[in-house]
C-alpha cells in the first residue's frame, strides 16, 4: 500500500494563481469599500450575498466531509483534501458577519424595535428574532461548524504522517455526530441570514432549500477544482475519469433535488393562495424580477439538466468544468434572487456594477485559501486507510 | 453418447477478480465476439476489458420517460381545461404547477417500468431455464467464488483447441465443454397432465363455490325502494305531526326570489337603486325583454302605440315627463307591482331582467328627446360605421 502513495509527488500550485487570487480579492476590498461609501445601504445588500455565496460552499463541503465518512464512501477519497479546502472558509465566517452584525438595522426589518411595537406578527415573533439572540446564533453556529472543521481537518491531517487508521474511525464517529447538528445549523443560518430579510414570511421548506443550493455550490467548486487540478497533475496519478463519475453524477442529484425542493416551495404557496405566504413570490414576479425567476429555472435546472444527463458527460472534463462554473453562476443568481428583492432603498447603476466586486472578492477568497492550504498539506490524503481502494475505484 | 450432443461452448474458470479482468481482455483482443464472463459479484472495470459498447438501455428510459411526461400533460390538459373544464380552488383551468406532480410520477413510471421491460426482454431475452450453462458445474462454481469465461460455438473462430490452450496460457483452474441439454419430450395430451388439471380445477371451482355460496353468502342487495329516509309527500312518525314534509324555517327565501319591499305600496317615496350599470350586454337583454314583455301594449319605442288593437287600454307614452323624471326604481316598481290595469310582471321576469328594462327605457327616453350633443355624438359614429 505504501509502495502506491510514494507515486504521489506533492507539488506546489502555480504563484500565479495566488497572484490571481490575490487581486480578485483586492479588487473585491477596493470595490466594496467604494461601494460601501456610495450607497451603504445598497452595498451591505451586496456584501450578504457574496457572505452566503462564501457560506454556502463552505458549509456544503463540510457536510461531504463528514458524508463521506459516514457513508464509508471510497471513491471520493482522492480526492478528499479538495473537499476540505474548499471547506476552509468556514473558520473566517465568524469575521466576515461582523459587517452584517454591525449593519443589522439596515438589513432587518425585525431588529426597529419601534417597527416591532406596531407590528402584531412581529411581536409574535420577537423572542426568536431579536438582536441578542441572532448574535448569540451566529456565535454559536459558527462556533459548531468552526469545530468540526477543525477536527474533521486536523485528524485528516495527522494521518498523512501517523497513518492511524484510529482517526478515520474518529472522524466517522465525529461525522455521525455533526450531520444531526448540521442540519439544525444549516436551517438556522438560511432562516436568520436570508428568509428573516422578509420577517412576516415564513417557509418550512426553506433551510431544505439553501442546503440543497449549498451542497450544489460546493460541489461545483470541487469538481472544477479536481477536474482542474488533475489536468494539471497535482492530484493522484492513479485518478481516472471513473472518479469524476461519481461527482457528475451527485452535480446531476442535486441539481434535480434543488429542483425539487424549488418547485415544492412554490407549489405548495401557489396552491394554497394565503396571502401571507404568496407575497413572496408576488415581489419575485413584479418589474423585471419576473425575468429572474423564470430565468432560474432554465439556468438553475433545465440547463445543467440537460448537460449532465448522460452517462459520458458525467466524466467528460470538459463538459463537468462547464457545468461546474454553469451551476456557480446558478447559485449566484438564486442567491441574489432571494436576498435582493428585499432591498428597497435608492440604487444607482455604478453601485448595481460595484455590487459585482463583492463576488469577484469572494472568489479571490476562495482561491487564496485553496492555494495557501495546498502548500501546507498533502492535495491527496496519503495516510488515509480507504485511499487505495479509492483509487481502484472503477465504474 | 457425449459425442452425440451439440456443443454450446467451451468455459474456464479463474480464481481472482485480476485474472478474470484479464482473461476477458486477451479473449476480447484475441478477436472472439460471442463469449460472456460470469462472476459471483459485479466486478468493476468489466465493461471496458470485454469492450462492451455503452448500453443503449438509457434510451429506452429517455424515450419512454418523455412519452409519460406528454401523455400526462395532454391528458390533464384535455380533460381538465377542454373536455370538462372545472374550477379547481380558484386556479386557471390549465394550473400548470398542479399538474407537475402527476407529470412527474408519470414519467417516472413509465421510464422505470419500460426500462425493467426492456431490459428483461430486448437485453436479456426473458428468463431461460433451459439455458445450456443451468446445472453445470462451471456454473455451480461462478456462483459461489469462481470467475468464469465462457466462449461459444458459434463464434467465428471457435476452435476447441485453440481456446483450451489460450485458456492454460492465461492460468485457468479448470476448463469445461458446455453441451446443449437433451430436448425431451414432453407432451401436453398426457393422460396424468389432464387429469391433474382436471381435478385442480374442480377443487378450486369447488372450494370457490362452497366459499363463496355457503360459509361467506351475503343476501344481493333488492330492496333499493326500501330505504330508511322520507318520501316527499309522505307521512313520518318522526315529527308530532307526522308531516314528512317540513316547513322552511322562518326568514327562508328561496333562491332567485327576493321579497321586495314596497310590494303593495302605491308609488314608494324612496324607491329602490339601479344596481345594474347599463353595460352593452346588459342593454341587450334588456331590450329582448322590453320587446318581448312590454312593446305589445307600449309599443317597439315606448311611443303607446299598442299593437293590441283595442283590445285592451292605450297605456300612456313612456316619454312624458313624468316618466322621465321618475327615479329608475319608479319604473322597477311598476313592473313588479303593476299599477292599475297593468298587470305585475315579477314572475316572468327575474330581476336582473327588470332593471335591464329599466336601463333600457331610459335609452329609448334619451333617443326620443336627444341633445344636440348627442346627435353630433351619433353622427360621428354613423361617419365611422360606414367609412368601415
Ligand atoms: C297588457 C298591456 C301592457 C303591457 C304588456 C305592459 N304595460 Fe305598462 N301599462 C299598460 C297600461 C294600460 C298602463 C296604464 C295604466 C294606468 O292606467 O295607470 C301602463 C303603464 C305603465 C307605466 C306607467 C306609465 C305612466 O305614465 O303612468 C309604465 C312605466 C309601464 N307601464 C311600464 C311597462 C313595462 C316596463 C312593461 C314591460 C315589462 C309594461 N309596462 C308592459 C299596459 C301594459
Amino acid at each position: 500500500m505504501s509502495h502506491d502513495n510514494l507515486n504521489f509527488v506533492k507539488k506546489e500550485l502555480p504563484t500565479g494563481f495566488k497572484n490571481l487570487g490575490l487581486i480578485l480579492l483586492l479588487v473585491g476590498i477596493v470595490g466594496g469599500t467604494i461601494s460601501f461609501f456610495l450607497n451603504a445601504e445598497q452595498a451591505i445588500f451586496n456584501y450578504l450575498l457574496a457572505f452566503m455565496f462564501l457560506m454556502s460552499i463552505g458549509v456544503g463541503a463540510l457536510f461531504l466531509i463528514s458524508l463521506e465518512y459516514v457513508a464509508g464512501a471510497d471513491w471520493s477519497t482522492p480526492l478528499r483534501r479538495v473537499i476540505e479546502f474548499s471547506a476552509s472558509v468556514i473558520p473566517y465566517l465568524i469575521v466576515l458577519s461582523i459587517p452584517i452584525l454591525l449593519n443589522l438595522h439596515t438589513l432587518f426589518h425585525w431588529s426597529h424595535t419601534d417597527v416591532v411595537a406596531t407590528d402584531k406578527v412581529l411581536q409574535g415573533k420577537s423572542p426568536y428574532l431579536n438582536e441578542m439572540f441572532f448574535a448569540i446564533r451566529v456565535v454559536v453556529v459558527f462556533a459548531i461548524w468552526g469545530l468540526f472543521y477543525f477536527l474533521f481537518t486536523k485528524n485528516s491531517k495527522k494521518q498523512d504522517i501517523t497513518k492511524d487508521q484510529k482517526l478515520t474511525s474518529i472522524n466517522i464517529k465525529l461525522s455521525a455526530v455533526f450531520i444531526p447538528l448540521f442540519a439544525i445549523t444549516a436551517s438556522v443560518a438560511a432562516i436568520d441570514f436570508m428568509m428573516s430579510l422578509e420577517p412576516h414570511w415564513f417557509s418550512t421548506i426553506f433551510g431544505v432549500y439553501f442546503f440543497s443550493g449549498s451542497v450544489l455550490a460546493a460541489l461545483s467548486v470541487i469538481t472544477y477544482a479536481t477536474v482542474k487540478l488533475r489536468e494539471g497533475g497535482y492530484l493522484h496519478p492513479k485518478m481516472v475519469d471513473d472518479h469524476y463519475y461519481s461527482l457528475g453524477a451527485l452535480l446531476f442529484a442535486f441539481v434535480n433535488f434543488w429542483g425539487y425542493i424549488a418547485f415544492s416551495q412554490y407549489m405548495l404557496i401557489w396552491y394554497a393562495n394565503l396571502p401571507e405566504e404568496t407575497f413572496w413570490f408576488l415581489a419575485r414576479w413584479e418589474g423585471s424580477w419576473i425575468f429572474i425567476s423564470l430565468a432560474l429555472i432554465v439556468v438553475h435546472f433545465l440547463v445543467p439538466y440537460s448537460v449532465l444527463l448522460s452517462q459520458p458527460a458525467k466524466m467528460d472534463s470538459k463538459k463537468l468544468k462547464f457545468a461546474a462554473l454553469w451551476i456557480l453562476f446558478a447559485h449566484v443568481l438564486d442567491l441574489y434572487w432571494l436576498i435582493l428583492p428585499t432591498f428597497h432603498g435608492e440604487s444607482n447603476f455604478v453601485n448595481t456594477i460595484l455590487g459585482f466586486s463583492f463576488i469577484i472578492g469572494a472568489i479571490g477568497l476562495v482561491m487564496l485559501l485553496f492555494y495557501f492550504n495546498a502548500k501546507k498539506t498533502n492535495l491527496v490524503p496519503i495516510g488515509d486507510p480507504k485511499l487505495e481502494k479509492g483509487l481502484n475505484f472503477r465504474l | 453418447m457425449e459425442q452425440q450432443k451439440k456443443v454450446f461452448g467451451l468455459a474456464a474458470l479463474f480464481d481472482s477478480p485480476d485474472s478474470i479482468i484479464k482473461a476477458a481482455k486477451t479473449v476480447t483482443d484475441k478477436g472472439y465476439k460471442n463469449f460472456d464472463v460470469h462472476t459471483p459479484y459485479p466486478v468493476h472495470g468489466m465493461d471496458k476489458a470485454m469492450k462492451l459498447p455503452p448500453s443503449k438501455l438509457g434510451y429506452v428510459t429517455l424515450t419512454f420517460g418523455l412519452t409519460g411526461a406528454a401523455i400526462a400533460l395532454l391528458f390533464m390538459y384535455w380533460t381538465m381545461s377542454v373536455d370538462y373544464p372545472m374550477i379547481i380552488g380558484g386556479k386557471p383551468f390549465f394550473a400548470f404547477p398542479a399538474f407537475i406532480p402527476v407529470t412527474f410520477e408519470v414519467t417516472v413510471l413509465l421510464a422505470t417500468l419500460s426500462t425493467v421491460i426492456g431490459m428483461i426482454t430486448f437485453f436479456f431475452y426473458y428468463p431461460d431455464n433451459s439455458h445450456p450453462i443451468h446445472d453445470t458445474n462451471y456454473m455451480k462454481s461462478v456462483s459461489i467464488d469462481k470467475f468464469g469465461v465462457c466462449i461459444e460455438a458459434t463464434d467465428s473462430k471457435y476452435n476447441e483447441e485453440e481456446i483450451s490452450k489460450l485458456f492454460a496460457d492465461l492460468g485457468a483452474k479448470s476448463t469445461e465443454i458446455i453441451y446443449f441439454a437433451e430436448k425431451v419430450d414432453r407432451k401436453i395430451f398426457e393422460p396424468k397432465f389432464i387429469t391433474l388439471l382436471i381435478v385442480t380445477a374442480s377443487i378450486v371451482s369447488g372450494v370457490a363455490y362452497i366459499h363463496l355460496n355457503k360459509i361467506l353468502y351475503l343476501p344481493p342487495f333488492d330492496w333499493m325502494m326500501e330505504q330508511s329516509r322520507v318520501n316527499v309527500q309522505s307521512m313520518s312518525s318522526f315529527f308530532n305531526d307526522n308531516f314528512g314534509m317540513r316547513t322552511p324555517v322562518k326568514g327562508t327565501v328561496a333562491r332567485g326570489f327576493l321579497p321586495y319591499e314596497f310590494a303593495g305600496v302605491n308609488e314608494p317615496s324612496s324607491p329602490l337603486a339601479n344596481p345594474f350599470f347599463p353595460s352593452k350586454e346588459n342593454l341587450v337583454l334588456g331590450e329582448k325583454k322590453y320587446n318581448t314583455f312590454c312593446s305589445p301594449c307600449h309599443g317597439n319605442f315606448g311611443d303607446g302605440d299598442s299593437r293590441l288593437n283595442g283590445q285592451f287600454p292605450l297605456p300612456p307614452s313612456l316619454h312624458t315627463t313624468k316618466a322621465r323624471e321618475w327615479q329608475d326604481g319608479n319604473l322597477y316598481h311598476i313592473i313588479v307591482n303593476g299599477q292599475n290595469v297593468m298587470p305585475s310582471y315579477a314572475s316572468q321576469l327575474n330581476i336582473e331582467e327588470r332593471w335591464a328594462i329599466v336601463n333600457y327605457i331610459r335609452v329609448l327616453q334619451r333617443a326620443k328627446n336627444a341633445s344636440d350633443a348627442d346627435i353630433q355624438e351619433i353622427k360621428k359614429e354613423s361617419v365611422k360605421n360606414v367609412s368601415r
